[in-house]
């Protein structure tokens, strides 16, 4: 999946959420464990029983829960295919069997009571719960349809400081008698810069496009700030096939050189560091840290921007975390994303 | 060109980007034919711009041009340093967007320049031979006032922050301010520095303002002490946080410091 989470908007019937994605798992073993707890109170007048019920309930409602995880898990890709009515008829096959298998091994060892009516109500049950998910996931993802999301996205990556803007015209100017060249390619750079900011960035680009931009960037913010940037790159270490959301480095970059740089009295060091472990893709960029800017108010709108944008992307399958470390005088932003490369999409 | 025999302009450039001044050092001369100037000198902050001024005649400059966004001292801070001085240059802000400070300059009619700068409201701007600019229109951009005194040494300028000064004390032409460190020269006056940050600063003597949070006590002096330069008259003595010494309090000014002591 390269683009954002969204199914054909053609497909009639529900939506189905992507099983193999960690945050629809978080989200169905809360609402599993949730329904649990209502029915555990709804059953019970004595207070004193509720833990024993709950225990009791938990024994016959997890182990089904978690095979059928498992199951639609293995199933995601097809269920996918499917996609509406066939696939959800397919969850709710996929539940009930595991249910009505669990309940035959719950028989077995005792702990449920051995007759007709208490797997029919164990089913009605899991198909309850099931429908209600379904639900849920579905009208979830009409409220991050695609155009709504499209929306959303457009309007997060709309921004750059117009200081940045018309700083780097004014300096394209002061350079344009004496260095026309040097003008030229910042007039280029400024132009490629602005395309990307101005197509749609929906879909995930290759590193080395997020790496490209992202030189532009600094090579701009060079011609101003001359020898007060310096940039040092770690890269190497990263395969250059990995896909990442679109223009992610380059507002983290501004304000490297808008809080970190800008207001330093002497030359400071940005420093961008890409790394892989295992499944995951670490983005560490970390700049000076000038006294009184720690926490500015610009700084946190463009972090909590980045925020909804990697949720929009990767669900809870992404962080982002910022720290200011004081000892050394040093501003990081950390970002893991799941590692996907071109390949497969 | 009119016949007019008027000496150049004298403009000063201060923006810490090296494109942004040759810009409008370009911008200068092609307007050079219609309003004669001459750029006397360039700085890259607020800092520099006070050392060049303190290496020149106080009349040497009549106009900066002033970026906002600078390292060390911005220019804000610059013009605030500018505003108690008797003689400074007129300064004219540049700026390359910024909503807030371009609306509060349009309310206190302080003179500007948007970045990217076209020469021919840069002509309009200088034409109109912008007066100084007044503390009282920089109360509005920076309500909180000066956050720096400058010391002068020898060409280098020191920013001492308010917040590390314990007191001022006025010696013979000059003010000197004592920090926890060291003592600075200011060049400015007592009465001006007491009327600005009275808030920061209690009047203890004729000669002295000491940090209001720097007090820590007061001592009987020892009998006929001689250090009083009022030959005899203090009777107390100011203890301070992280100062040795001891600072004589007038007759006149008891008052007040015990009221001070006692409000703690």
């Amino acid at each position: 999946m390269s683009s954002i989470r969204q199914n054909h908007p053609a497909s009639s019937g529900p939506r189905l959420p992507d099983f193999t994605n960690q945050g629809v798992w978080l989200r169905i073993l809360l609402g599993v464990n949730l329904l649990m707890l209502v029915a555990a109170l709804a059953a019970n007048q004595r207070f004193a029983a509720l833990p024993i019920e709950i225990l009791t309930l938990a024994g016959i409602v997890e182990l089904p829960l978690i095979a059928s995880l498992l199951l639609l898990y293995t199933l995601n890709k097809l269920l996918q295919h499917l996609s509406g009515m066939p696939g959800a008829l397919l969850v709710f096959g996929v539940t009930l069997l595991t249910t009505s298998t669990a309940y035959v091994f719950n028989m077995h060892l005792n702990t449920v009571a051995n007759d007709q009516g208490g797997l029919l109500r164990a089913l009605c049950w899991a198909a309850l719960i099931t429908g209600a998910l379904l639900w849920y996931f579905d009208t979830r993802q009409r409220q991050h349809s695609p155009a709504l999301a499209e929306a959303r996205l457009m309007a997060l990556t709309a921004r750059i400081r117009p200081h940045f803007l018309f700083n780097s015209l004014n300096a394209v100017l002061g350079v344009i008698r004496t260095e026309p060249r040097r003008a030229e390619e910042a007039l280029e750079e400024l132009s490629d810069l602005f395309r990307v900011l101005m197509r749609e960035n929906r879909e995930l680009v290759p590193l080395s496009e997020e790496i490209a931009l992202a030189r532009q960037y600094l090579s701009l913010e060079r011609l101003r700030l001359g020898e007060r940037l310096r940039v040092r790159w770690d890269i190497e270490s990263c395969p250059p096939d990995a896909l990442m959301p679109p223009l992610m480095l380059q507002p983290l970059l501004e304000n490297a050189v808008y809080h970190g740089i800008e207001p330093l009295g002497e030359p400071g060091e940005i420093a961008i560091v890409f790394s892989h472990h295992g499944d995951e893709l670490r983005i560490e960029i970390s700049n000076p840290c000038p006294p009184g800017a720690a926490t500015n108010h610009g700084n946190q709108m463009a972090l909590a921007n980045i925020r909804e944008r990697l949720m929009l992307f990767y669900d809870l399958e992404a962080r982002l975390d910022n720290i200011a470390e004081v000892d050394s005088g040093r501003y990081t932003v950390r970002i893991a994303i799941p590692y996907r490369h071109g390949a497969t999409q | 060109m009119t016949g007019t025999i008027n000496p150049p302009l004298r403009l000063l450039i201060v923006d810490d980007e090296a494109p942004a001044r040759a810009r409008l050092r370009d911008l200068l001369g092609d307007i050079n034919g219609e309003l004669p100037n001459i750029v006397v000198g360039e700085a890259t902050d607020g800092v520099e711009a006070l050392e060049f001024l303190s290496r020149t005649p106080a009349t040497a400059v009549d106009i900066a041009l002033v970026d906002i966004r600078m390292p060390r001292l911005d220019g804000i801070g610059l013009a605030q340093q500018l505003a108690v001085r008797r003689e400074a240059p007129a300064v004219i802000f540049t700026t390359a967007y910024d909503e807030y400070a371009v609306r509060a300059f349009d309310l206190n009619a302080i003179d500007y320049l948007l970045k990217p700068v076209r020469a021919s409201r840069l002509l309009t701007a200088l034409n109109r031979l912008p007066r100084g600019t007044d503390a009282a229109a920089l109360r509005h951009l920076a309500p909180e006032g000066r956050t720096h005194l400058h010391s002068n040494e020898r060409g280098r300028i020191h920013l001492v922050p308010l917040t590390d000064i314990l007191f001022l004390r006025a010696e013979l032409k000059y003010v000197t301010a004592q920090t926890r460190e060291r003592e600075y020269l200011i060049e400015e006056s007592l009465s001006h520095l007491e009327e600005e940050f009275g808030e920061r600063f209690i009047r203890i003597h004729r000669n002295c303002l000491a940090a209001r949070n720097a007090i820590t006590g007061v001592e009987r002096a020892a009998s006929e002490s001689g250090d009083s330069p009022d030959g005899g008259e203090a009777r107390w003595m100011v203890l301070l946080r992280d100062f040795a010494g001891k600072l004589p309090v007038s007759r006149r000014q008891w008052s007040q410091v015990k009221a001070l002591l006692r409000e703690e």
